[in-house]
This record gives C-alpha cells, structure tokens and sequence, in this order.
C-alpha cells in the first residue's frame, strides 16, 4: 500500500494516470460516445467539405456537429475518428505488451534462474536483438505475409516480438540477485523443483519490475503502431488509427493544417501519460530499479524505444 | 596481447552473428513465403520477369543450396542467371532488382548519401545537446534549470520524430517561410541547399533524441559524482569544471557512448520516418516504395544492409569502449 501513497503524493503521476484512464475509457467506450454524437468514423459526409476536398470552415472545419473538424476528402468525422483511433492504439499497445512481457518473463526467468550455457546464449541473442533495426524489419515482414493473415493480428504479434528482449534482460537480472536470497535456498533445500521455484518464489517477487516495465512498454507499442500506419504499412483502412490520419495530414499541410492537431495531440498526450506513470511508478516501487551499468558495450541502456 | 585478443575474439563473434543475421533474414524472408519469385518480380509482375526471378533464384535448388548461394553471393558476388540473360552482381550482392534493373547495392549507393547527411548531422546535434543538458540538470540537481530540463526531455520522449517534423514544416516552412518544406539537395550540387534542407529534419530528429541522452547522461553524472574518488579530487583541491569533466563527465559518458554508436548505426539503415515526412529519397524510402511495389529482393536487400550496419556499429562500440573502460578488456 506504501506503493500506492507514495505514488500519489507525485502530482504528475496521479494526473498522467487520470489521462491515461481517461482515453482507455474513452476508448473502449467509443461506439456508445459516436452513437450519441451521431457520427461514426466511417460515413462519408461530402456536404460538409468545399470543391477541392478541403474541409469548410475555420480550423479544418470544426463546429457543433463536428467537434474536431472533419477529414479532408472524405468528410468522415474527426472526433469519432480520434476515438475510434484510441481503441485501435490502445487494443494494439496492451495486447503488444502482454506478448513482449510474457515472452520476456519467460524467457529472462529461465535465463537467469537456469545460468551456464543457456544464459550465455540468450543474453547474448537478447544483445543483437536490442541493437537490431527493429522498425525496418518489421515493415519488411508486412510484405511477405500473405495478405489472407490478419492484419492487426500480425502488427500485435510483430510489435510484442521485438519487445520481449528489454523485459527479458530486465527480468534476468532481477532472477540473478533474487535466487541468492533465503527464501529461494530454503525452498530448494525443501525439494521444490526448478518449475516450482520460479512460479512461487521468483515470479511474485518479479511483479513489481514487471508492471513498471508494461508501464514503459505500452506506450513504445502504441507509438510503434502509429509509426508503422503513419507508413502505410499499418492497420489497414478503413480502421481508424492515429498514425493513418497523421501521415494522410502531410499532403493536406498547405490547405488544412488543423487536420494534424487532433490525431496527433491524442497521440502525443497518451505517449506522454503512459511515460510519466512509468517514470512515477518506477519511483514510488523501488528507487535502485533505476538503470545499471551495461554489463558488455553490447548491452545498450535502452530506456524507451525511439522510432525515427 | 590481452588488447589484441580482445580485438580478435570481438572481430570472431561479430563475423558469426553477421552469418546468423543473414541466414535468419534469407530463411525469413525467402523460404517462409508461398512464393518468393512472385514476390521478387515486382509490379506489375510480367510473365517474362517472373520466369527470369524463378530461374535466377535458383528456386528448384534445395533450401540448404539456396541459402549458401545467397551467403557466398554477400561475401564474393554471384552470377544470376545462365548464357545471354546472365547477370553479374559483384560481392557484396545483396539481390537484383528486375524492376529497376540494377544491383541492389548500386541502388543502396545511390540512395546512402541522402540517409547519411540526414543520420550524421542529427547524430552530432543530440549528442551535443543531449549531453549539455543532461549534464546542466544534473549540476542543478532539484532545482528550476533541471526540473524543465528534464520536463523538455520527457516531452521529447514522448513526441513521434514525424509529429515533431510536422509541426517543424508547418511553422518554419509554410508560415515563416525560412526553410525549404522538403526534398533533398546533393551536397556536392548545392552546399547552401543541402544544408537549409537539412535543417529541420537534422533539429526534428535531434529533439526527440537528445532527449534520450540528457535523462541518461543527467542519471549517469549523478551516480559518478555520488563516488569516493570524486570526493577524493574536490579534497585534493581541484577545481570544480575539472572534477566534473575529466573525472566525472568521463565515466558517466561511457554507457551514453555506447547507445549513441547504435542509434547511429540504427539511423544510417534507412531514416524511414524521417524520410517521408521531408519528401527525402533516401534507404528507408527505398523500402517503402519497394514494399508497396512487392521487390522482395530490394525489401530484404536494405534490411539486411541495415543489420549489418548495426552489427558493425556494435563493433566499434565494443572497440571504443574497451578503451574508454579497460576494465572490460580485461575480463
């Protein structure tokens, strides 16, 4: 409980995680707020755009009926397109981050808790990986996958992959210091098998490390998705995501350059929400969680994924 | 010695992750799909074409046979193709393009300047930036400079390099008007033109960037100066800008090193976002319109190259390291 107190006398971390809760609500309430707006993100609405595509009106066409303007050449409803776009960004960050932190727990755990060999050779599969041209890779997996696959699907499976190493590490480190401990030692001097161990002595003592962790990687995904439909190679249309609409926004620049601010500040404040709640968190669970010293020149001190 | 056996079983591990890399990315990317010469032949895919990527893919060859033509292709060229239609692709070869006719690493080389002015520039300006600021919060620690510092820094974090881009186009671009909005000029055309292009994709990349480096190197500096010696070097008198740099500053730099070696090495594959919100056509362009036109050899080509570049850029890392820490040269 002394966690919850202590995260609460941090006043940017109690207001990042009012927005977070916010957009998820937001988000996961979107058809019933569309429904009573009476504007889906879907519907083409051509009254509402001028002879050239652009949207009528100041401000990319904002109004009472359509609170955040409209999207160029379409007309479809900016507010509901935002909305629908949080569950898009919010449904592919959390699944994202529940495949990286399973496989990393996973995979850390055993490293660490078994040690010799196989720890050598994930830690130093967990190294390349790090350092490895994650995004590139990633779009160059949408080519070849067969169209037939689901999309959002495969963007869920392809983020969560390239996320596990960092919790891997993280977790492998915690296992390493955790199995030298007492209550390790004497669960093992009882006869509890190597499975046993992990799951009732390693795993509920690595809780904390992991929810921080989750925390940090959540918004990583989202941005990551955003990134990969700001390329086109994303969540396909019609689907609203943020990234779509932020990169459709570039041609529209000249004409309607409000088009951006919408998508794009949702995105922005959300990343930025989930980051503070990170840093918040990791504060108020543990002060000496902070980073260490790599251990190798290998091992980079990756705090949050960057994509460029 | 120790130095030399050092340089030579990093030279050996990176040599073999390099073969594991390539063969990982071959397997990936040319035995898990239905149909790789479909994939090869680009779009629209011509009968004529499509027969030349079954035949100069070696497709009936057993997998093992076309994996290790495709390794030793990289290490010292290969041939695609037999008699009249043969085509030479000199080592490294990293695939043929049938679309646009030409090598992929001559279409790499052409596209490399424009992604190595954009990598290079904006790599010194957040690594210059990132660590003034990291270590100005750090010297200020709890006080106003470093709380919006770091408050910069965590909104850096958060933005999206294309978002910062954006509004970097729209405020300087379309409504001051003092820099070009996008599109790339060759350095060797236009000194002046290549630079102003520059310019806002260099400052786009370095805000989002840097920020990573400040709050590293403003926790790294604090760890450094919590330590004995640092006490020891106030006690012997010296004075504070020499304590900070050459006894603090130096160490805590280390770790900052190593991230900076692979994020470079990480930008120079392909500035893929950064690319398309200014027009550029550099590698990760390349990809993108690769993608969309299904050239699965230039698709795999770029990233392959750009493994390899991280790869390397961990090398030297490990290198440069072992001089700055010849600790762990040692172990």
């Amino acid at each position: 409980m002394s966690v919850l107190r202590r995260l609460l006398r941090d006043p940017w971390a109690v207001v990042a995680a009012i927005v977070v809760v916010l957009f998820a609500a937001a988000a996961a309430a979107a058809p019933l707020i569309t429904g009573l707006t009476g504007h889906d993100p879907f519907t083409y609405d051509l009254d509402a755009l001028d002879g050239t595509g652009a949207p009528q009106g100041a401000f990319g066409g904002v109004s009472a009926q359509h609170w955040f303007g409209v999207e160029p050449l379409t007309g479809r409803d900016l507010f509901a397109i935002v909305l629908w776009g949080a569950r898009t960004s919010f449904t592919v960050g959390v699944l994202a981050t529940a495949v990286s932190v399973s496989l990393g727990t996973a995979v850390g755990l055993i490293a660490g808790y078994a040690g010799g060999w196989t720890d050598r050779v994930v830690s130093r599969i967990v190294d390349v990986m790090l350092g490895f041209p994650s995004l590139i890779f990633m779009i160059s997996l949408t080519a070849i996958v067969a169209a037939s696959f689901p999309r959002p699907l495969l963007i869920v499976l392809v983020i969560g992959f390239f996320g596990w190493p960092a919790v891997a590490r993280v977790v492998r480190g915690q296992v390493l210091s955790l199995k030298q401990r007492s209550f390790v030692l004497a669960a093992q001097a009882m006869g509890a098998g190597p499975f046993d161990v992990m799951r009732r002595q390693l795993l509920p003592n690595l809780a904390a490390t992991v929810v921080v962790y989750a925390t940090i990687l959540v918004p990583a995904a989202i941005g990551t998705e955003a990134a990969l439909s700001f390329l086109g190679v994303g969540v396909p249309p019609p689907t609203p995501s943020w990234g779509r609409s932020i990169g459709d926004a570039i041609s529209w620049f000249s004409v309607d350059p409000a088009y951006v601010a919408f998508p794009g500040g949702a995105l922005f404040l959300v990343t930025l929400a989930f980051n503070l709640l990170g840093d918040g968190l990791r504060d108020a669970l543990d002060p000496r969680l902070a980073r260490r010293r790599p251990r190798s020149a290998v091992a980079p001190v990756v705090e949050e994924a960057v994509t460029r | 010695m120790i130095a030399a056996r050092f340089v030579l079983g990093r030279l050996a591990g990176v040599l073999l992750v390099l073969l594991v890399v390539a063969a990982a990315t071959y397997a990936i990317f040319y035995l898990l799909p239905a149909d790789p010469a479909r994939l090869s032949c680009g779009k629209p895919c011509t009968p004529e074409n499509l027969q030349r990527a079954q035949q100069f893919l070696g497709l009936d060859a057993p997998w093992w046979g076309q994996l290790g033509q495709y390794l030793l292709g990289i290490v010292a060229g290969r041939t695609f193709g037999t008699g009249g239609g043969a085509i030479d692709c000199p080592a490294p070869c990293f695939g043929y393009s049938f679309q646009l006719s030409s090598t992929v690493t001559d279409l790499i080389l052409q596209r490399l300047p424009v992604t190595a002015s954009i990598a290079v520039g904006a790599a010194v300006l957040w690594f210059v930036s990132g660590v003034a600021g990291g270590t100005a919060a750090a010297l200020r620690r709890g006080r106003l400079a470093d709380r919006a510092i770091m408050t910069v820094a965590v909104a850096g974090v958060s933005a999206p390099a294309y978002l910062v881009g954006i509004l970097g186009i729209l405020l300087f671009g379309f409504a001051l008007g003092w820099l070009p909005t996008g599109g790339y000029v060759p350095l060797t055309e236009d000194p002046l033109q290549w630079l102003l292009h520059l310019l806002l994709p260099w400052a786009a990349l370095a805000f989002i960037s840097a920020a990573v480096y400040a709050r590293l190197t403003r926790a790294e500096l604090l760890e450094q100066l919590s330590l004995d010696h640092i006490r020891t070097a106030r006690a012997i008198g010296l004075s504070e800008p020499a304590v900070v740099v050459r006894h603090g500053l130096r160490n805590a730099l280390i770790p900052v090193v190593t991230v900076f070696g692979l994020d470079l090495g990480l930008l120079l594959g392909g500035a893929v976002i950064t690319e398309k919100v200014f027009s550029m056509q550099g590698l990760g362009s390349l990809l993108i319109t690769s993608i969309s036109s299904l050239d699965l050899q230039v698709v795999v080509g770029i990233t392959q190259f750009s493994a390899f570049l991280v790869t390397a850029a961990n090398l030297v890392v490990d290198l440069v390291y072992g001089v700055l820490d010849p600790r762990t040269v040692r172990r």
